[in-house]
């Protein structure tokens, strides 16, 4: 008895500890139209991961279940669970705004809110009740943002008068402020040129040492650069509608160099329109 | 199908890319550019010939005492209608109070708790009903369901006709100025695990300020300038609200308005002029209060 369960236990610990985010999607529906089927994978702590795949497909609904942004469109539903650390982000007793605050989210084009650099910053640490010290963590907040230097002498100007990297590396700031476990990260750079988006690309590789980061991107080299593991998804378009799914999950050198999948290997390939 | 394209000019004949109103495209779009522009003049003559006027004909009765006295009777010379100033500034707040926070908040279920709902639905087509309801009615409402309940005439009663006025005129804009807050930003306050007061309370309210101040002193203006409502309801007085360290606030209650309405139809010299002196102030009043709403607005603008 005793040997038949120590290992046992061994190996649940050792799942517990990898697996952050542990992502079931059976059928998701906006209203009548489905947008994902199929969708089963783990998001490991300390990871980057990437979600690759063609327009349309789905990565950025996928994305957006993870932190419950999607409960903001109207007629969103979903079959399945998501475990964020062994619970189920969708159980009814679950609050979605409390989800969002340890699974925070960078967008797609920067957005920064209309106030001062600073406000912008401190914005996260004010919904949290944070009270003490907090000239001190939003230093630190843009220090580890890769900002401070640029910005340390007009923290009280808007915002919205950076240029758009630096609105982007200020939303990065904004949302590791309060120090989340995730950050999600919907194309982060794709309204960037790219000298901006090699400065978030180091910084998602010098974060990824305190947080977990799942990343959409339509760049496969990005996904190579910076990405430990990646998915690939793909759209069926069978049935006259699009229903995007996972077609493989895999470490990003082995997805790239030795894909299982054909579907996969077109797409790396160019194959696809 | 693979030769070059035939229909642009030879490549000998010298490029003509000047100016040239023998075309008849250019020859319209000219044409109607300069009937915009004169249009556009037409349009802005009756504000002007309205400001001369007042200028002209009440801007030489302009001063001090003006603010200073009460209106004089009949016969009398000098004078003031520095009750109507202060009975006005008191009726356009009362109904700034009433009308602001309940349009605002109106606003907040139209434009944020399901645009679309019924509910939603219902009070904004109501809210537009409301912005052509014939002021008199305002004031006759009023006089039914206030004046003859408390039994006088007052400024709160005032008050409250003009802010039956004001309500979907504030409503309105103020659901604009927060529709018109990027979805991005609302986005970016929700990832970040705001609930929906707090995104409303610290993002959207904040950023839809300025315009929603515009809106605000739309519907102050429009309400410093309304007779009808308040004939029902604060009728009119020679007296200050304050008065020898007695207030009256719950009697009849003086206001530019309706002094200028009164004045105007009389046969007394000195009256008359008042009253186009009392027109001009009224104009310059909320003309001030535009532009101090301007500024402000413009001071809270991105922080």
């Amino acid at each position: 008895m005793l040997t038949l369960q120590k290992p046992h236990r061994h190996v649940e610990t050792v799942i517990h500890s990898e697996v952050l985010i542990d992502c079931r999607i059976e059928n998701l529906y906006y209203g009548d139209f489905r947008a994902i089927r199929d969708c089963d994978l783990s998001i490991e702590r300390g990871k980057i991961t990437a979600f690759i795949g063609p327009s349309g497909c789905g990565k950025s609904t996928v994305l957006r279940c993870m932190n419950r942004m999607n409960d903001l469109v109207q007629g969103f539903r979903i079959d399945g669970q998501i475990h964020f650390q062994g619970q189920d982000i969708y159980h009814p007793s679950v609050d979605p705004v409390a989800v969002r605050r340890h699974i925070g989210m960078v967008f797609q084009q920067p957005n920064p809110f209309a106030m001062s650099i600073y406000k912008n910053v401190a914005f996260g640490l004010k919904l949290n009740r944070v009270k003490d010290d907090i000239p001190g963590r939003v230093e630190d907040a843009l220090r580890r943002a890769g900002l401070w230097d640029e910005v340390k002498d007009k923290l009280k100007s808007s915002a919205l008068a950076l240029s758009g990297g630096q609105q982007q590396r200020l939303c990065i700031a904004r949302a590791i402020a309060t120090e989340p476990q995730v950050l999600l990260m919907d194309e982060p750079c794709s309204a960037l040129d790219p000298i901006a988006t090699r400065r978030i690309e180091e910084l998602m590789l010098q974060l990824k040492e305190r947080y977990t980061i799942v990343i959409v991107t339509h760049n496969l080299h990005q996904a190579q650069r910076i990405a430990d593991k990646t998915a690939f998804m793909y759209v069926d378009t069978s049935n006259s509608s699009r229903t995007g799914f996972l077609v493989e999950y895999a470490d990003t050198h082995r997805l790239f160099n030795h894909p299982q999948q054909e579907y996969t290997l077109q797409y790396l390939r160019g194959e696809f329109s | 199908m693979n030769s070059p394209a035939t229909t642009t000019a030879d490549i000998n004949t010298p490029l003509n890319i000047k100016w040239s109103l023998r075309h008849r495209s250019t020859l319209v779009s000219v044409g109607l550019s300069g009937l915009t522009y004169f249009i556009a003049v037409v349009a802005c003559i009756p504000l002007f010939s309205v400001l001369t006027m007042l200028i002209w004909r009440g801007g030489q009765h302009l001063s001090l005492r003006l603010f200073t006295e009460t209106p004089p009777s009949a016969f009398a010379e000098g004078g003031g209608f520095g009750n109507a100033i202060v009975g006005t500034i008191v009726m356009v707040g009362i109904a700034a109070l009433i009308s602001v926070p309940c349009g605002i908040m109106g606003a907040i279920v139209l434009a944020e708790c399901g645009p679309e709902s019924r509910t939603a639905t219902i009070v904004r087509f109501c809210a537009k009903l409301l912005t052509g309801f014939p002021s008199i009615l305002a004031g006759v409402f009023t006089y039914a369901s206030v004046v003859l309940v408390t039994g006088t005439y007052s400024a709160p009663a005032g008050g409250i006709a003009l802010s039956i006025l004001m309500l979907p005129i504030v409503m309105l804009t103020a659901e604009e100025a927060m529709k018109s807050v990027p979805r991005k930003m609302r986005e970016a306050a929700y990832g970040m695990g705001a609930t929906q007061t707090q995104v409303i309370w610290h993002v959207i309210l904040p950023t839809a300020l300025p315009s929603m101040l515009t809106g605000v002193m739309l519907a102050v203006a429009r309400a410093a300038g309304e007779t009808a409502p308040l004939l029902f309801t604060a009728l009119n007085s020679n007296y200050w609200i304050i008065q020898d360290g007695q207030q009256a606030l719950m009697e009849p209650t003086a206001s530019l308005a309706v002094l200028i309405y009164n004045f105007s139809g009389v046969p007394f010299k000195n009256q008359l002029e008042l009253a186009w002196a009392a027109a001009l102030v009224l104009v310059l009043l909320v003309l001030t209060v535009n532009l101090c709403g301007r500024a402000l607005a413009d001071s809270q603008k991105h922080y």
